[in-house]
């Protein structure tokens, strides 16, 4: 199995004042294509700014991080967010619905980026809100659907332009129990059809279902496991 | 999608957006006023001037039309060498002096009166009654049969001056009032009447003998102007030939300070807009950081994100300029009537000309502003970092 990321030796630091923060210190992992792999750790320990790097929302400043085949750490602005659009989707804690959009607007809105033809755009909505288990609730505004609604749609948006890789930050992070396992059994859905995620969580269960988790702790992994 | 995230952009704060577009409306409807008064003046002096055909003025050396008493002599026979002269297909002599006439009540009514032919005239338009037939007829203006209380088919007794060493009037005359005229040139407060000009000249004395004040030249349609305006001048050294652009060109300068006023409130009521929208935008996106870091995220283009706050500011100032057009034409209205009621005016006279051009160089120079406001937010927009951004809204 090819994998869907490599990354070598990352090194990400920060100024904080006078103070120079290494959030990560010379991290290297592969993800297989079709795997699912948790990032765990305390807070503070460099799972976030591991998670922007994966995302191509942030460069390192040393090693090499390669994502379907493709070098990210040296990218243009310009060239990350194509990469973003076409091989990366992006699920956030607090969701980040676009307020004023519907969910089918909201799913669709990556695809109209992307430039894809209207018929097709309307058919692959209605396919993913479908798949999460909106189709009905295609028309409402995020003020009337529930967080976990909310979080499926976010699911449907981060898939639309079928992404080489699924990011997700603290996912149920604010969901209640009863959602959250709901939620992990979206994952495990996505990942059985073949969907590469990586999730940092802290969130016990949701860890605990990925096939694989990697410790994190201070800036550095400090174990990793197989499923 | 960018327009639609605009207009959704703006709907999300209702009241504010109703203000911002109120105050670019306002600032839209000033601008449209200054353009329209700063063009409109000129385009309505030509207009004014043309309003009879006649596009060339003749006046004493050095004046313009009744700029002065100078009157110019010899006036038979300077007639008769312009309707010579080729291209010229009109000659109407005008002779302006002051006349004196006892009203109704007793009371001595002092108008100023126009010596004129009627059959080739440009200064009135009869309202009713006839016009002038005789030596003995005149025409007035409703102010002057206001103010000395007589009416159509009256015999009155005019004079045009007074010798106090003598202590009698001068050149007294009886006439019948036989028409109402409206005088285009004349300020509608202003009583005045009109005479044939043989009348007036005689009444004047060896003082007006042969002498007009104003010699106005209709040029054959398919004439070139400034070659029978030369022509004219030619004739003789006692003479301005006048063109309409002349003439504009001279009254523009006089009202240069109307145009300048209008430069700098059109110009700093633009700024007002430019300003407005632009804090107004900059604060849409400083409230939506986050939403915009998120679309950077999932892969949406610096460029569609500039687009769509550009966008913001051109819908915005768009909505505000169409409304504000039609304010600026009622307000345009509402100053005409101010404007027109200033004391020695002609009634016909117009500041503000609306044109579909002024419009659309209001609407051009809004849209403009509207770009040029949506520039700096969008550039910030645009320059938040991802990471940062997020990890800061994930903190608040």
């Amino acid at each position: 199995m090819s994998a869907t990321v490599q990354a070598r030796d990352l090194a990400r630091g920060y100024t904080m004042g006078s103070a120079r923060v290494n959030a990560l210190r010379g991290v290297s992992f592969d993800v297989d294509e079709g795997e699912w792999v948790a990032i765990v750790g305390p807070s503070g320990c460099g799972k976030s700014t591991l998670l922007n790097l994966l995302g191509a929302v942030d460069t390192p400043d040393a090693g090499t991080l390669t994502i379907a085949g493709q070098r990210i750490d040296r990218m243009s602005d310009g060239d990350a967010t194509g990469f973003r659009l076409r091989q990366i989707g992006f699920v956030f804690q607090r969701f980040y619905l676009m307020p004023a959009l519907s969910a089918a607007e909201n799913v669709e809105l990556p695809m109209a980026e992307a430039r894809l033809p209207r018929a097709e755009r309307r058919a692959r909505v209605e396919s993913l809100l479908g798949y999460v288990g909106l189709a009905a609730r295609a028309d409402h505004r995020p003020s009337q659907l529930s967080g976990g609604e909310q979080q499926r749609v976010a699911i449907a948006r981060a898939l639309a332009n079928r992404p080489a890789l699924l990011l997700a930050d603290e996912p149920t992070g604010e969901l209640d129990a009863a959602t959250g396992l709901e939620m992990i059994d979206l994952f495990r859905r996505l990942n059985a059809d073949g969907t590469t995620i990586v999730v940092v969580t802290h969130d016990a269960q949701m860890a605990a279902a990925a096939s694989r988790r990697i410790q994190m702790r201070d800036g550095a992994i400090v174990t990793g496991d197989g499923a | 999608m960018p327009v639609r995230l605009a207009i959704l952009a703006l709907v999300r704060h209702k009241a504010r957006t109703l203000l911002a577009l109120l105050g670019i409306a306002v600032s839209a409807a000033l601008l449209l006023d200054m353009v329209m008064l700063a063009s409109g003046m000129k385009e309505n002096f030509q207009g004014f001037l043309m309003l009879r055909g006649y596009q060339l003025r003749v006046a004493p050396k050095g004046t313009l039309p009744f700029d002065s008493d100078a009157t110019i002599d010899s006036t038979a026979s300077l007639v008769a060498a312009i309707r010579r002269l080729p291209g010229v297909s009109a000659v109407s002599p005008v002779l302006g002096a002051q006349s004196q006439t006892t009203s109704t009540r007793d009371s001595t009514i002092t108008a100023f009166t126009l010596g004129i032919f009627p059959d080739v005239q440009g200064d009135y338009e009869l309202v009713r009654g006839s016009d002038l037939t005789d030596s003995t007829s005149l025409v007035a203006n409703e102010r002057w049969l206001s103010e000395t209380g007589r009416a159509i088919g009256d015999t009155v007794t005019l004079a045009v001056g007074y010798d106090p060493q003598l202590r009698t009037v001068l050149g007294q005359r009886r006439f019948v009032v036989r028409g109402v005229a409206r005088f285009f040139y004349i300020a509608a407060t202003q009583p005045t009447i009109g005479m044939t000009l043989p009348v007036l000249q005689a009444m004047g004395g060896s003082g007006r003998r042969d002498r007009s004040s104003l010699l106005m030249v209709k040029a054959a349609d398919s004439a070139d102007i400034e070659a029978v305006r030369s022509a004219i001048q030619r004739v003789s050294p006692r003479i301005s030939a006048i063109s309409l652009e002349g003439a504009t060109e001279a009254v523009e300068q006089r009202l240069g300070y109307f145009k300048q006023l209008a430069l700098v409130l059109g110009s700093i009521s633009l700024a007002v807009g430019v300003l407005l929208v632009t804090t107004l935008i900059t604060i849409g996106v400083n409230e939506r950081a986050g939403e915009i870091a998120v679309l950077r995220a999932i892969g949406v283009a610096r460029t569609s994100i500039v687009g769509q706050v550009v966008m913001e500011g051109i819908v915005l100032t768009g909505i505000g300029a169409l409304s504000g057009i039609l304010i600026g034409l009622v307000t345009a209205q509402w100053l005409e009537r101010i404007l027109s009621d200033f004391p020695g005016l002609p009634a016909t006279f117009r500041f503000f000309v609306f044109q579909p051009r002024d419009a659309g160089i209001a609407l051009a120079l809004l849209a403009a502003a509207g770009m040029l406001a949506g520039i700096y937010p969008a550039w910030r927009a645009a320059s938040l970092p991802i990471a940062g951004t997020l990890r800061r809204e994930a903190v608040a």
